[in-house]
Parts: C-alpha cells; sequence; structure tokens
C-alpha cells in the first residue's frame, strides 16, 4: 500500500466520520464545522485525481464562503444545543422517506458509473486541470455556462430586490 | 452672536467634487502630514539618564540643615509643624546632654522630626517659618515606591550629610541653594 | 512505493518549511515593534527604548510577559472551540507561506534549491483560499468567547473580509489575464523580464491594496477589534498565549499579504536594472531574497503609516465601499483589461 493509498483512506474515513458528526452533534456550530471538515477532505480528494484547481475552488467557494454565511446565520440566530424545537412525528417520517430516497438515488447512480481506474490519479489524470477544465466550459459547454451565470444574475437582483421592499 | 475671536471658521457645506470625493487626494495629504512629523524634534526626555531642569523656585525634598562644623540646626521649636498647613510635621524634642555640643548647635534639639511626604504640598511654609535656617526645600522630589509608610521621611533620611565628615555629598545636597543665597 | 520518495527533496523541503515559519514569525515579532516605534515616531514620541539597546528586545519581552499571564477560559464557553479559534488563526496565516516565491535557485551540495516550499500551479488560488480561511479562526473564537462584543466583532470580521474578498479577487482575475499563469513564480519570472505588474494594472493594485488592509483587519478597516465600540473585539475573552496568537495573527497576516502584494505587482524578488544572469547564481538569490524583503519593509510601513494616519470608518461607510465602489470599479477594471488584451492579442499595437 503506498502513500497515496494511505491518504485516499485516510480522507475517506475522515470524510465519512465528519459527515455522520454533521448530523450526529445535537450544536448547529459544531454540525457546520464538521462540515467544513467534510469539504477539506474532498478537496483532498480531488487532489490526489489531480484536480488542484477543483480542489482549491471548492475550498475557497463552498469552506471559505457559503459555510462562513452558513456559520454567520447561526451565530446570528443564536441557536444552541437546548432550543432545537421539538419536530413533528409526521415531519421526522416525510424526512426520514425522502432521504431514505436520495440515498437510493445515489446508490444506484454509483453502480451504474463505470469503475474507475484506480483510486487515485496523480500526476495522471486531467480532467481537473485549469487549462482543460477551461477548454471544456467555454468551448463545449459555453450556452450551458452562460445560462447558468444569468441564473446567478437573476438570483442576485431577487435578492436585492427582496432587500430594497424594506 | 458675535464671536470672541477673529480665529472661528464657519463650515464648508458645499458639494463636494469628484476629486474631494474619491478621497484619495486628502489621504494622500493626511499622510504626507503625519510623515512630516518622523523628521521633528521629540519633546520626550530620556527620564532616569536626563532630567528636565528645574526653575530656581523649585520646592522639592526637605533638607534638615547643619552648620559649617557639621552641628544640627534645628532647636525642636515646632514653629514649622504649626505653619505647615497639611500637617505633615511632626517632631519630639530632647535637651542637649553634656559631650554632644558638637552634635547640635544650642540646648534643645529635635530628637525625633518625620515629614509624611504624602502629606506635605510642598508649599514651603516651613523654610520660611523656621527661624534657625534649618529647614529648606530642595531640588529633588520624593520617589516613588511600593509602601506608605516608606514616605514619612524620619529625621536620618532628611538630615544634609556632614560638611567635615562627607563634603562632597554636603555639596552635592546643599546644591543650588548656596548660589541662589548669594545673589540675595 | 512508500519508501521510494527522494529523501533528500523531503530534507530540503523541511529545511525550507522550518526556515520560512520561523522567519515569518520573526519578522512578525519584530513587526510589533516596529510598529510601536513607527507609531512613535509619526507622534513625536519616542517609543519602547528599555528592553536592551534601542529598546530591541521588547518583542522577546512582550512574548515572555504573554507566556506568563493567567490563562482564562470563561466558565460556560465551548472549550475545544475556544483553543481552536487562535490556533487557526494562527495556522491559516502561517500556512500561505508555502507557495511565495521566496528567491531564485541557489546551488548547494550538486543540487539546484529552489527557494519556495511548493511550486503549484494555482499559487494565487492557495493564497486566496487560505486567506479566506483565515476568517474562521476569528469566528470561532469569537462565538466560543459567549460575549456579545466578541460576537459582535466576529460577524464584523466575517462580513468584512467576505465583502472585501469579492472585490479582491475580481481585481485578481484582470491581473490574471495580463499574466495568463496561476503560479507565484512563473509570475515574478515574467516581470523579471518585462515591466513589473504595477505598469499594466495600476487600478488593479489599488483595490488590491485597499482589500489587503481590510481582510487584515488593519486600520482603517480595524471595525472587528474597534475598542471604543467593542471593548477589544472579537478577542475579549482571550488572555495569555492565545490572545498572543490572535495579535501575533494580524502581524503575520500583514508580513504575508505585503509579499503577495510585492510578489504580483513589484516583481517579487527581482532586482530592478539588473540581468541577473550575468553574476553568481548563490549571490543572486541572497540579494534577491533580500530585495525582496526591502519591497515588504516598505509595505508593512505603508501599512503602519496608514494606520497612524487614517481614522477608522464607520461600519456604514465600510461596506458601501466595498460593495458600492470597489467591486464595480473592480469589474470594470476587469473588463477594460479584459478588452485591451483581446485588442493586443488580435495584432493591435499600443
Amino acid at each position: 500500500m503506498g502513500i497515496t493509498q494511505i491518504l485516499f483512506w485516510g480522507l475517506s474515513v475522515l470524510a465519512i466520520f465528519a459527515a455522520i458528526m454533521v448530523v450526529a452533534s445535537k450544536s448547529p456550530v459544531h454540525s457546520i464545522l464538521s462540515l467544513i471538515v467534510v469539504f477539506f477532505a474532498m478537496s483532498g480528494h480531488y487532489i490526489l485525481l489531480n484536480a488542484q484547481f477543483l480542489a482549491i475552488v471548492n475550498i475557497i467557494v463552498y469552506a471559505g464562503a457559503i459555510m462562513v454565511l452558513f456559520l454567520f446565520v447561526v451565530m446570528l440566530m443564536n441557536l444552541n444545543a437546548g432550543s432545537e424545537p421539538q419536530k413533528h412525528r409526521m415531519l421526522q417520517f416525510a424526512g426520514l422517506i425522502s432521504g431514505g430516497c436520495l440515498f437510493l438515488v445515489i446508490i444506484s447512480a454509483i453502480s451504474e458509473t463505470p469503475q474507475a481506474a484506480g483510486n487515485v490519479m496523480i500526476g495522471t489524470g486531467n480532467s481537473g486541470l485549469i487549462k482543460n477544465l477551461g477548454m471544456v466550459l467555454f468551448k463545449d459547454y459555453v450556452i450551458p455556462f452562460e445560462i447558468s451565470s444569468i441564473l446567478f444574475l437573476s438570483a442576485m437582483i431577487g435578492a436585492v430586490m427582496i432587500g430594497k421592499k424594506n | 452672536m458675535n464671536a470672541l475671536t477673529n480665529r472661528a471658521k464657519p463650515v464648508d457645506r458645499r458639494k463636494m467634487n469628484f476629486m474631494e470625493r474619491i478621497y484619495l487626494v486628502a489621504i494622500f495629504k493626511g499622510m504626507m502630514i503625519t510623515f512630516s512629523h518622523i523628521f521633528k524634534k521629540k519633546p520626550t526626555i530620556n527620564y532616569p539618564e536626563k532630567t528636565r531642569p528645574f526653575s530656581p523656585v523649585f520646592r522639592g525634598l526637605h533638607i534638615l540643615n547643619r552648620d559649617e562644623e557639621g552641628r544640627e540646626n534645628c532647636t525642636a521649636c515646632g514653629l514649622c509643624a504649626v505653619a505647615c498647613p497639611a500637617e505633615a510635621i511632626t517632631m519630639e524634642a530632647a535637651e542637649r546632654q553634656p559631650g554632644e555640643e558638637d552634635l547640635y548647635r544650642e540646648e534643645k534639639y529635635a530628637a525625633r522630626y518625620e515629614i509624611n511626604m504624602l502629606r506635605c504640598i510642598f508649599c514651603g511654609l516651613c523654610e520660611e517659618a523656621c527661624p534657625k535656617d534649618a529647614i529648606y526645600l530642595s531640588e529633588t522630589f520624593a520617589p516613588s515606591d511600593y509602601q506608605r509608610k516608606q514616605f514619612i521621611y524620619k529625621k536620618e533620611d532628611l538630615l544634609i550629610p556632614h560638611p567635615l565628615k562627607q563634603p562632597e555629598e554636603y555639596k552635592k545636597a546643599l546644591g543650588n541653594k548656596v548660589k541662589r543665597e548669594k545673589a540675595n | 512505493m512508500l519508501l521510494a520518495i527522494d529523501m533528500a527533496l523531503v530534507i530540503e523541503k523541511l529545511v525550507l518549511i522550518v526556515i520560512v515559519v520561523m522567519a515569518s514569525l520573526v519578522i512578525a515579532m519584530y513587526t510589533t515593534f516596529a510598529e510601536r516605534k513607527v507609531a512613535a515616531v509619526l507622534q513625536d514620541r519616542r517609543g519602547p527604548n528599555r528592553a536592551g539597546p534601542f529598546g530591541i528586545l521588547q518583542p522577546l519581552a512582550d512574548g515572555l510577559k504573554l507566556f506568563f499571564k493567567e490563562e482564562i477560559i470563561p466558565n460556560f464557553s465551548s472549550k475545544a472551540l475556544f483553543i481552536l479559534g487562535p490556533s487557526l488563526a494562527m495556522l491559516t496565516a502561517i500556512m500561505t507561506g508555502a507557495v511565495i516565491p521566496w528567491g531564485d535557485k541557489v546551488h548547494f551540495f550538486d543540487r539546484d534549491i529552489s527557494l519556495q516550499i511548493a511550486d503549484v500551479n494555482m499559487g494565487i488560488l492557495y493564497v486566496f483560499a487560505v486567506v479566506s480561511m483565515g476568517v474562521y479562526g476569528i469566528m470561532i473564537g469569537g462565538w466560543a468567547s459567549n460575549n456579545k462584543y466578541s460576537l459582535m466583532g466576529a460577524l464584523r470580521a466575517a462580513s468584512q473580509i467576505i465583502s472585501y474578498e469579492l472585490a479582491m479577487g475580481i481585481s485578481l482575475i484582470a491581473l490574471l489575464m495580463v499574466t495568463g499563469t496561476l503560479s507565484l513564480k512563473e509570475m515574478v519570472v515574467a516581470q523579471q523580464q518585462g515591466l513589473w505588474n504595477i505598469a499594466y494594472q495600476p487600478l488593479g493594485f489599488l483595490i488590491f491594496l485597499i482589500c489587503a488592509f481590510a481582510e487584515c483587519n488593519r486600520t482603517p478597516f480595524d471595525l472587528a477589534e474597534a475598542e471604543n465600540e467593542l471593548v477589544g473585539g472579537y478577542h475579549v475573552e482571550y488572555s495569555s498565549m492565545k490572545l498572543g496568537f490572535y495579535l501575533f495573527a494580524e502581524y503575520v497576516n500583514m508580513f504575508i499579504s505585503s509579499v503577495v502584494m510585492a510578489t504580483l505587482f513589484f516583481g517579487g524578488y527581482d532586482i530592478p536594472f539588473l540581468n541577473e544572469a550575468n553574476y553568481d547564481q548563490n549571490w543572486m538569490a541572497l540579494f534577491g531574497v533580500l530585495m525582496l524583503m526591502a519591497k515588504v519593509v516598505g509595505f508593512i510601513f505603508l501599512f503602519m503609516w496608514v494606520r497612524w494616519t487614517i481614522p477608522r470608518f464607520r461600519y456604514d461607510q465600510l461596506m458601501n465601499l466595498g460593495w458600492k465602489v470597489l467591486i464595480p470599479l473592480a469589474l470594470f477594471n476587469m473588463l477594460l483589461t479584459g478588452a485591451l488584451v483581446l485588442l493586443k492579442h488580435n495584432g493591435w499595437h499600443f
């Protein structure tokens, strides 16, 4: 077992453990911190797949910006372990069903994908390098890319509109 | 209402133009002002190494005087204690015994003489009240300390060094007083 | 395969890491001293001059004092997070040094040793990612203190850093269009051969500089620790060396952002008006490192000079500046740069 294999398994265990902590921990702040750990572990996986750009962008966007906003909201609302509202039994049931459906979908999707050549592709994979990614995004998929940017723009304008109302 | 001086400036409430609104010019001007202060003279004095010169009328710590032969001037008359507005001075008198003539100038002397430097306001009235030229205020001030009792100065702390046995210390403790007196 | 690593490379990198970490700590230490001296000089005072000749041992005395202070952990704060906060602040501050090209290659023991710990091909994005992590140290510490003032300080810091990160990122994009690379090493090499990037991106540099002030929580944007509004800001409840870590991380951040600015816009270790290839490699590498340090000292002085000149912004002014001025300006700069790069690409000459 080489270093890359050890790294792979270590990162995987870390990611799964932290993901369980996200769901299991009582305090919302701890959940968010665990989620950040998950993102870091995933970035580690990206690096193992030689997708450095994806890894860094994952950290900048998800761990660095979105999670800060999550933390921000939780801190502002002062959610504590004690003040967690009692959820309705039906809601819990619905959550179980929808979560289970998502799980099934993911399982089936994973079973459909062809087996990758290996767990790690340091120095060999090229799908996540910035040059290839740019070529794909701005040549092959330029229209979906631009449409999604318009989607973001409209979301932003909507947020400004909601903010302006008051 | 009339202005008392002609230094008042009316507030300029005109709209700022573009150059003023981007602030960069104003910031640059301000930074130049602080930069120019690098080259200005610093008024701070490195205290323990250098001291600020005192004015000739400065009144500092008390000193109990001796005459030229080294005998204490004080006769414990108590006029200084009476004159003291802060009631900082206490003393006890004693009679001079035979054989102590070279210690005390007159028949009566102060066996105990204390000044509480925390009460003292350094007004100098004791110096003026003294008929024997026995107490005067020197040009040093009381050093800081951790305990209050250290500020009650005993006779040993106040007495000037012996002019014959320790002539140099005596001269130093006398300070500018001699010059001042000669000038009078 | 586990042991099939170049041991010499590992040792070389370890030595380099130790040197870089120690150097940034020592420099940050003396930056605290320089801050007090500069403040004093700008205000016609003398500054610390008691510990050692010219007060040169003052930072050691400060550090020693912090170590000997009583350590207080508030009774109902989350202890683990309370300790994690300053550690994270320090960690993210130091981590950035990994991708900075400190100098050119040196030749020792028959090896070409690069004075850069990791020449990743997206160095500037790495710096950006680490900087965006820096806010966690402040937020976690401020929240774990369980104090209204520190929470407010933490929230202020977080929203300020997020807001200014945007403008910083957009101004960087314009720079990347000019350089065409994300690697800091390649950027420096390109600047050695041509003009420094400041010549191409003056507006971008101004935006980057202002954002760097905001990211480092320095005056005029030090609202996260505004003493007269928030007592001490996010580190009210901290004492002893944990407080020291927070204060120290600020100075390490200042050092690192000065290095980044020198590298991005002022040629890094490039010595102006001198062709390095004509002289001995090792000496030139040494002079290059010194040159970088000289540029960094200039930037650090600028940080301090501004701190002791400009008063603190109000919070709404800060947000207005970030969102309504800097971001549109950065977008305009990006558009302009993109247009010019495109025109040049199509054969225009100017």
